[in-house]
């Protein structure tokens, strides 16, 4: 566990109801890194994400971004630490246009000028949904949305990028480009992202690290490609 | 042919009211689904203060301002002090809890200012002008036109082109979401029905001296209507409410005037049942789309 950890969580117990989901985590994510959390149906890996963005009152643990304690931070002040959280199912807005949804995430900066200019990057970003400007988030492909999804947090200009399944229902051509995608941001704007995800494969293609997770704990962590190689690793939790 | 004229203006203006009323509804259903059953009573209250205050100070407008400050932080106060304790995991306890709420208003207002018929003032005559011979209408009736129309576009302002709107529409469809991208989805809900409130109060100013005038159940049967607007625009569409609002107004006016004005209760609450039974989910209804 380095100290100058961006995100650093310690001992994180948290569940729904009297039982625990998830038995004392440990995880760090140094700054500049993509960590990908992977790990079978039910290992705990949302319920992590939705701990860590403070949808889910910890029972036990401390999580700290940037050397600031989150404990009591409610959740509509994480996005201004720097934390965007793109949750399971990608949370676009059905109601709202294309334009609005990516709107919505810069509303909480004071730099209106800046969220301005970020808004347009992710039009140029994701040429697609430049196009979609005025449709519906509901009219958009399964693709599109994740975009968008991705999309709205980078307006926020996040530090840390909380992504929970962003693979799921896409198709491998699409989920190859989200994953480089990833890659390219942290090379070029230095995000850091915490990445949950069932496509082992994927995930650890992009990631610098791997973490594995399996009924609520973490088994495993270690460099993205060492786990990639640990076939024993792979046969017993990752199942491939 | 005189006779449908005045009658088609008249229920225009009392359809501009429900049509007030019904997006009250409508904003609270879409922030909180619930249907708020005390807003007639919470109107009431509401003109009951402009009453006070227009007595004491002898100014209609002071008491007209008042209304509607006294509604806002009425809807305010009912979502903070009540609603946001309601158990919402069946959606009959919101609905009890509001006619509960009916009940102990009126009974305050009962309490306080007794219960009888007091006259309430308009800024505006209410005899009819005539044009060329045929009575249309009258200089508060195009007050109250005036009024509904600067409320319906100021809220469609707010709600499609401001950021405040964008976040009460964001906070309503997916308060989950909403929370993450920083929105504070507990003052959006607060602001809505301080909002809906704020509309249902003024309203209530403009119809309260077109019928009986002020008493504790002043606005129990525009309520009906309003409900019957609303459900008839499809409780999610701000469009539908003011159709809706202006359809029930002309059909009220025709039966009033054509059949016999004891009829109009009866024919609004056909008018519901049969939209219920042919179309539940109003003429207006969005159609279902929800991300899978």
């Amino acid at each position: 566990m380095s100290a100058d950890a961006l995100l650093a969580v310690h001992g994180l117990v948290a569940g729904y109801g009297a039982a625990p989901v998830l038995h004392a985590i440990d995880l760090s994510v140094p700054p500049g890194a993509i960590v990908a959390v992977v790990g079978a149906n039910g290992a705990g890996k949302t319920t992590l994400l939705r701990t860590l963005s403070g949808m889910l009152r910890p029972a036990a643990g401390r999580i700290v971004l940037d050397g600031e304690d989150l404990r009591g931070v409610p959740v509509e002040q994480l996005v201004r630490r720097g934390l965007a959280h793109v949750p399971e199912g990608r949370g676009v807005v059905g109601e709202l246009t294309v334009d609005e949804n990516l709107r919505l995430g810069g509303l909480w900066r004071r730099d209106r000028a800046d969220a301005a200019r970020a808004l347009d990057e992710v039009y140029q970003l994701f040429e697609p949904l430049a196009r979609r400007r005025r449709h519906l988030g509901h009219q958009l492909s399964g693709g599109e949305r994740q975009m968008l999804a991705l999309g709205r947090a980078l307006v926020g200009r996040p530090r840390l990028l909380l992504l929970d399944e962003p693979s799921l229902g896409l198709a491998p051509l699409v989920v190859a480009q989200i994953m480089a995608l990833l890659r390219r941001l942290r090379d070029s704007t230095g995000l850091t992202v915490l990445l949950v995800e069932q496509n082992v494969r994927s995930a650890l293609s992009v990631a610098d690290q791997g973490v594995v997770m399996a009924l609520g704990r973490v088994v495993a962590a270690a460099p993205a490609a060492r786990l990639r190689d640990d076939d024993d690793l792979r046969h017993a939790y990752l199942g491939f | 042919m005189d006779r449908f004229v005045f009658l088609t203006l008249d229920g225009l203006s009392r359809g501009s009211v429900y049509a007030a009323s019904a997006l009250a509804l409508v904003l609270i259903w879409r922030a909180a689904r619930i249907v708020n059953f005390a807003q007639g009573a919470m109107a009431v209250a509401a003109a009951y203060v402009a009453h006070s205050v227009t007595s004491a100070t002898g100014s209609y407008w002071l008491g007209f301002l008042a209304a509607v400050v006294a509604g806002l932080l009425l809807g305010a106060l009912v979502d903070v002090a009540v609603m946001r304790l309601v158990d919402h995991r069946s959606p009959l306890n919101p609905v009890i809890v509001a006619l509960g709420l009916v009940l102990l208003i009126q009974a305050v207002l009962g309490m306080v200012y007794g219960n009888e018929y007091r006259p309430a003032e308009t800024p505006f005559r209410r005899t009819a002008l005539s044009v060329g011979g045929v009575a249309v209408l009258s200089p508060f009736d195009l007050f109250v036109f005036a009024t509904i129309a600067v409320v319906v576009v100021g809220l469609a302002w707010i709600f499609t082109r401001t950021a405040v709107g964008l976040r009460m529409r964001a906070a309503a469809f997916a308060p989950e979401v909403s929370r993450l991208l920083g929105v504070n989805v507990g003052g959006m809900l607060t602001l809505g029905w301080a909002l809906a409130s704020g509309v249902g109060a003024l309203a209530a100013m403009l119809v309260v001296p077109t019928e009986l005038g002020l008493h504790p159940h002043a606005m129990d049967l525009v309520f009906v209507s309003a409900f019957t607007a609303a459900v008839v625009g499809g409780l999610d569409s701000p469009p539908g409410a003011v159709v809706g609002g202006l359809l029930v107004g002309l059909l009220l006016s025709y039966v009033s005037g054509y059949v016999g004005s004891d009829l109009t209760p009866l024919a609004v609450l056909a008018l519901l049942l049969a939209v219920l039974l042919v179309r539940p989910a109003g003429l207006f209804a969005p159609v279902a789309a929800r991300q899978v």
